[in-house]
């Protein structure tokens, strides 16, 4: 019961605000008159969104398999390399500048080029939601490996601990934190990498993502149709990042035995 | 360097004219001289700063001397602790793992050396009885008081049967009658199993109550200034603490001890 109302206390004041929103956003659109393929009125966008709901959730599902290709794959890579660093600082300091580059480039900048080079089609789009998700991953990782206190480090050392067992046993449990914290971020970021993959790498006309239908859908000035887009968007990044989160939480408590 | 002092004693641990530099020429040691037998418990008491855990950190071969020599049994301070592996090294701070359980922390020096797990939870489940946490081995470090931590920390220790223990301003961090109750039972682990303790403390009640032997340390750079024999026979009773010969003994400990700042 108290559990229930606690949900219902946490669900209750955003879903209010969001009734506000929708309320005045139609208001809007009506009083001002504003024409339909600049901003269409919520009921119009809910229109679209019933008419196109197989092909909006195929696209949804397509992205969604991509973005979490993406971010598994900069997940395992972006482990490795941060195991990589822990061991040399002389990798780390001659590595960690091009891994920074991952980061400060603009996704949209070498798109195109990443396209070019894998391909169009899944692969394509997949690379680029890699590559954008890669950088947190490595970063979080990295900074909890090579965190770990002096005594901590004495007392394996006192013990006479190999380098694999001050690794596995110290190194890599020390960072599972951080692990998780760079999930949650390239967790969003992979969504967005896919949706931008599939700007430029498009799967073509009968099977197609969330980034080729909103490219389509803005071209053929179809609004409503383009908002319908955006919401399953912005659902599928809320989606991934809550279930990230909610496996972040289950495991830290199972981590550090907190209840 | 360890042949010279093999040749002039057959104490557990050596040290000769022993000092440390460390990088930008910081003196924290200067012309140590120790013998410690084998079976002694001995304190080392100085001002905060005054490189007694710097001592401590060189004999178990995480420092290494800058001057003079120091062995363990007749090796070197690292081939003593790779080939004798009977050493063990108590922290001002738990340092505990957070992730694993009372149990999994105590056993992790023998997970370290590969013993196999059914002698691993025997050995377990009996040292943490040795430092009264029977009931707490499924627990995890932050759900325990700062005193069970540290008793946690004690079983970890000496989970190896280790024949020279190192403690390193161990109960710096607890309140006065947990530290007490603590001293009491450390000492009573010292006689019951007999192993050599080199305890760094900057408590002077502390040091008297638990060794045979004082050294008193200046401030940095440390010096050696005393040498104080703790005469009361064990086992010693709590109320060792109250009788003038304590209250005496403490007072020139701490005498000594303030000669050494201006």
């Amino acid at each position: 019961m108290n559990t229930l109302s606690r949900l219902f206390s946490s669900i209750f004041p955003p879903l209010l605000f969001f009734v506000c929103a929708v309320l005045l956003w139609h208001l809007g659109v009506e009083l001002f008159d504003i024409k339909p393929f600049l901003l269409p009125s919520p009921l119009r966008v809910a229109a679209a969104l019933k008419t196109h709901i197989t092909a909006l959730l195929n696209a949804t599902w397509l992205t969604g398999t991509g973005a979490l290709c993406g971010f598994l794959l900069s997940f395992a890579a972006g482990f490795c390399i941060s195991l990589l660093f822990s061991q040399s600082r002389l990798i780390e300091r001659s590595l960690y500048p091009y891994a920074i580059f991952l980061q400060t480039v603009p996704i949209v900048a070498i798109a195109p080029l990443i396209i070019l080079w894998i391909g169009h089609g899944f692969y394509g789009v997949v690379a680029v939601s890699f590559i954008i998700s890669l950088f947190p991953i490595i970063a979080n990782t990295t900074t909890g490996l090579t965190s770990v206190g002096q005594d901590l480090l004495d007392l394996f050392a006192l013990n006479n601990a190999t380098r694999w067992q001050i690794l596995f046993k110290l190194r890599v449990p020390h960072a599972v934190p951080n692990m998780l914290t760079g999930a949650k971020i390239s967790s969003g970021l992979s969504v967005i990498g896919a949706i931008v993959g599939e700007f430029f790498a498009g799967y073509g006309t009968e099977h197609f993502g969330l980034g080729y239908l909103i490219i389509l859908t803005n071209g053929q000035v179809k609004t409503d149709y383009l908002f319908a887009c955006i919401f399953f968007c912005t659902l599928l990044g809320w989606a991934i990042f809550t279930s990230i989160n909610v496996l972040s939480k289950f495991l830290l408590i199972r981590w550090t035995g907190v209840d | 360097m360890s042949m010279e002092a093999t040749a002039k004693t057959d104490s557990l641990v050596a040290a000769h004219g022993l000092g440390k530099t460390f990088t930008g020429s910081i003196k924290a040691l200067i012309d140590i001289d120790v013998d410690i037998d084998a079976g002694e418990f001995v304190s080392i008491v100085g001002p905060s700063g005054c490189g007694k855990s710097t001592l401590l950190k060189m004999i178990a071969g995480l420092v290494t001397p800058t001057q003079g020599t120091l062995s363990i049994a007749g090796l070197a301070p690292l081939e003593a602790r790779h080939q004798r592996q009977d050493l063990a090294y108590i922290f001002q701070d738990a340092t505990l793992l957070p992730w694993r359980t009372v149990e999994k922390n105590v056993a992790l020096p023998l997970e370290l050396a590969g013993k196999d797990n059914a002698q691993v939870a025997d050995r377990v489940t009996e040292v943490l009885h040795m430092v009264g946490l029977d009931g707490f081995a499924r627990a995890y470090p932050r759900h325990l008081s700062g005193g069970m931590r540290m008793r946690v920390s004690i079983a970890r220790a000496l989970v190896t049967q280790p024949g020279l223990l190192l403690l390193d301003e161990p109960f710096a961090a607890l309140d006065e009658i947990t530290r007490q109750r603590l001293n009491e039972e450390l000492l009573r682990l010292w006689e019951e199993h007999g192993w050599t303790g080199l305890f760094v403390t900057h408590n002077v009640y502390e040091a008297v109550f638990l060794s045979q032997r004082i050294l008193v340390m200046s401030d940095r750079p440390g010096r050696l200034l005393a040498d104080i024999a703790v005469p009361f026979p064990t086992p010693r009773p709590a109320n060792l603490r109250d009788t003038p010969e304590f209250v005496h003994l403490a007072s020139e400990v701490s005498r000594q001890l303030r000669g050494t700042s201006p």
